[in-house]
């Protein structure tokens, strides 16, 4: 069964098209990486998905059902500057709020989800800064807190949006093997990503997008050189000039 | 010591204190979330076009009738919020010029309303002056019941949202993505803070109310790092601030309420400023040095 | 001159001095620390008044201009210790302001100095008030200081124009050109200080706000030119203040009070019809175009 099914999404920033004709299935257990240029609109279509942006047209299922449906099953781990890092909490609770989903309203946080949020933050090396103001940690330190509430959250599917942007390379250690782990569960997982240097070594399929998909598919077929100057057009040739196309490994 | 011994024999006193305290409370904790949304000033907006919501509720009905006027200054106070989005979504003003032009011209038609009354239908401005400033003498029984009724039913709403609220203001995207109606949740938090700031008025008056939302948070955050003891703090502050100014303002002739419960939770800020366990500058003096 | 003459010359006069440091304040996203400033200054009256036992001009100025400075110092302490600017300006204001209003309430019944003046001003009184000096009568104080005040606006503007322009533009590039940017931060706040306690007397020190930010967001709506921008504001904030004179007479009501109405109005007109910023302009067009594109 295709864990993910996206059908004909438009999105339209200030009249200006953001997203057209994108339709692309996912298989369960799969690691997608969203690959394309700035503002090529990645964060937009995983928002569009999960409805949190509204969108011209499209349909979105998961797991054969509407989104609506699935919400428990969905699990977001959104780009790190976008919330209030000076927010008045700390890493616990963070981690908790990866439950609320579960919780439900107007009911209390009980000790078993304490219990349970303290485990995912010992899965990613963070149990020593539950108490820590989350204005407190490293960069790293943030996005591996945003992990363990994804974990929490204990989903089917994962939206990531850009994990690994400004981390350590220990975080995203270990960031590349929660994936792995999860892949194995049988979960199924779709990551925006900026860096091409490591896209073959990381994911089994790859959206590579620009406002609208250029290619989609098992890794090897659509990562190729000629689809990623279909992507990129000129500006390949200025990242390539940091990686060579080997090491990229087209 | 006798002052405050007479004023806690005095059972109107102790209503009016009573009243205070709840409303002190109520708003430091409603107010943590005002000022974690970054909308303090709006507040401040919606409380100075309370206003001439009051004036119309007053020259429709012609009578002193306190809930028709607390009716009045929510919708103006909505209207005036509605108006300052508007502002900013279709013109290229920014939300600060928007939060000053909504502000400023509502206030200044309050008072072309207020001297109308005055001078047109007669008297003694119905004690609407009152709500200018505040003052705690001139409320009846009445007033302070619902005063007493609307700070508890904020606080018992807040309580029950808490959690929501935390993860709404904290994460929208991500409360959205788990499922949870953060527009419902942001409308139920602005009809909170509408009723804080119209219950609030009666006592602390249209231009200071938006300080009560903004000190007690803004103290209390120098003491934690957690939302939950910092709504409890805040309100606390608040509650403290509201029953020394009350109290302040009875004792004397003619003294503003509104002020005198301002200027206390203003000292409570500094005193937090200065020795606040986790931001305070004593603390970070000594981890520095 | 007569005595209407003399009410309109004055809120003219702050509407003038008002409209064209306004402009600048918008384009520099301070709007709500110049409502801070009029509030604050309230409190460096009272105080001028417990120093010299007087309601003169000089005193009044340079306790206003203290504490309006206190004020922006304040603001901007504490939002480069982390707290938000608008809680920043919003503890600051408050406090300062319930000072003021609590001193306020110990001066004396005697003295022309109440609570009511200070939110809302007495322009009917302003012709009153007259200055003479060797027995000829020069006319109402108010106009004088006023006046001064305008004088040294348009003086200071005109000579950091170029630095006003830049530094508002793009403050980084401003600083790393040499210009002096706290400076000149402060220097506006000065002049959002004497120009509040000048008008102080005439509209109060709360409707100052409207005559300060409206007339100069109304002017951003309606041109893209920084220095017409600031002639536009301050002939906006006199027009406004013609207007309120009108309504406020012929309705018996605070003219204060219909000053900034009257800004609000002319506000809403460019909002809705400014010719490219307008709501209705913008609405108009879109329907105009789409029946072109249908029935070519």
């Amino acid at each position: 069964m295709n864990a993910l099914e996206v059908a004909d999404i438009h999105v339209t920033y200030d009249k200006q098209p953001a997203l057209e004709h994108v339709s692309f299935h996912v298989p369960q257990g799969s690691l997608t990486g969203i690959i394309g240029p700035n503002g090529a609109g990645k964060s937009t279509l995983i928002k569009a998905i999960l409805q949190l942006i509204p969108k011209l047209s499209g349909d979105v299922t998961v797991y054969g059902q509407p989104l609506k449906e699935q919400r428990k099953r969905i699990g977001y781990v959104p780009q790190r500057s976008e919330v209030d890092w000076d927010f008045p909490t700390n890493a616990l609770d963070v981690v908790l709020m990866g439950r609320y989903g579960h919780i439900g309203m107007f009911k209390r946080v009980k000790k078993k989800d304490k219990a349970f949020a303290m485990e995912c933050l010992a899965k990613v090396g963070m149990e020593e800064y539950a108490d820590r103001q989350i204005s407190q940690l490293s960069g790293g330190q943030q996005q591996r807190v945003f992990l363990a509430r994804a974990i929490a959250q204990d989903a089917s599917i994962y939206f990531m949006d850009e994990p690994f942007a400004g981390v350590d390379a220990a975080t995203e250690k270990t960031i590349i093997e929660l994936l792995k782990e999860w892949k194995e569960e049988g979960r199924t997982v779709l990551v925006v990503h900026h860096d091409l240097q490591t896209v073959r070594s990381y994911f089994d399929y790859c959206l590579l997008l620009n406002k609208t998909p250029v290619a989609f598919g098992p890794t090897a077929e659509s990562f190729s050189l000629e689809n990623l100057e279909a992507t990129y057009g000129g500006k390949l040739a200025l990242l390539s000039q940091n990686a060579s196309l080997q090491e990229i490994g087209v | 010591m006798d002052v405050w011994f007479d004023l806690l024999q005095n059972p109107n006193a102790r209503w009016v204190l009573t009243g205070s305290l709840l409303l002190g409370f109520a708003s430091g904790v409603i107010g943590s979330f005002v000022l974690l949304k970054k909308q303090s000033l709006i507040s401040d907006a919606m409380a100075h076009a309370a206003l001439p919501g009051i004036c119309i509720a007053y020259l429709i009905y012609g009578v002193k009738s306190t809930p028709l006027f607390l009716i009045g200054a929510a919708l103006s106070g909505l209207l005036a919020t509605y108006l300052i989005q508007a502002i900013v979504t279709h013109s290229k003003l920014k939300t600060d010029a928007s939060i000053g032009v909504v502000l400023s011209v509502f206030f200044g038609f309050g008072i072309v309303l207020l001297t109308y009354i005055t001078r047109h239908s007669g008297g003694n401005q119905a004690g609407l002056d009152d709500f200018i400033f505040g003052q705690a003498a001139s409320m009846v029984r009445n007033d302070v019941y619902m005063i007493a009724i609307g700070s508890l039913f904020i606080i018992l709403f807040t309580t029950l949202f808490f959690k929501e609220f935390k993860v709404a203001t904290f994460d929208p995207q991500f409360a959205k993505g788990i499922g949870l109606p953060v527009k419902g949740l942001n409308a139920i938090m602005m009809m909170l803070v509408i009723m804080m700031v119209v219950i609030g008025i009666q006592m602390v008056g249209v231009i200071l109310m938006a300080a009560l939302l903004i000190t007690p948070p803004l103290a209390a955050r120098y003491w934690t790092d957690r939302l939950e003891w910092m709504g409890l703090i805040s309100g606390s502050i608040g509650a403290i601030s509201g029953v020394v100014g009350t109290a302040l303002s009875t004792m004397g002739e003619g003294l503003p309420t509104g002020p005198l419960i301002v200027l206390t939770a203003s000292c409570i800020f500094f005193i937090s400023l200065l020795f606040g366990f986790k931001k305070g500058i004593i603390v970070k003096g000594v981890r520095h040095a | 001159m007569t005595y209407a003459g003399w009410i309109l010359l004055t809120g003219i006069l702050v509407g003038v001095t008002c409209g064209m440091i306004g402009a600048l304040l918008v384009l520099r996203k301070m709007a709500m620390i110049a409502d801070a400033i009029s509030h604050t200054v309230l409190l460096g009256i009272v105080l001028a008044f417990f120093v010299t036992q007087s309601l003169n001009g000089l005193p009044m100025l340079i306790g206003a201009g203290l504490i309006g400075l206190l004020t922006a110092f304040l603001v901007q302490w504490l939002d480069s210790s982390g707290v938000q600017s608008g809680a920043a300006i919003g503890v600051v204001f408050t406090s300062l302001f319930a000072l003021g209003v609590v001193l306020l309430s110990f001066v004396g019944d005697g003295v022309h100095l109440d609570v009511q003046h200070a939110l809302m001003g007495q322009i009917s009184y302003v012709p009153w008030n007259t200055w003479s000096l060797g027995g000829i009568n020069l006319g109402p104080k108010a106009v004088w200081l006023l006046g001064g005040v305008l004088l040294l606006n348009i003086v200071t503007i005109l000579l950091f124009y170029k630095e006003l322009k830049v530094s508002t533009f793009d403050p980084k590039l401003a600083a790393s050109m040499g210009i002096p940017i706290v400076f000149l931060h402060y220097l506006l706040m000065s002049l959002v200080s004497f120009s509040t306690v000048a008008s102080f007397d005439s509209v109060g020190a709360i409707l100052v706000v409207a005559m300060l930010i409206v007339p100069g967001a109304t002017a951003y709506l309606l041109t893209d030119r920084f220095g017409f921008m600031i002639i536009l504001s301050a002939c906006l904030g006199a027009l406004a203040a013609v207007m309120g004179y009108g309504l406020g007479v012929w309705l018996d009501v605070s003219i204060a009070g219909a000053m900034a109405t009257s800004c609000g109005i002319l506000f809403a007109l460019a909002f809705l019809f400014s010719p490219r910023q307008g709501v209705v302009t913008k609405w108009w067009n879109r329907k105009v175009l789409k029946e072109s594109v249908n029935h070519p």
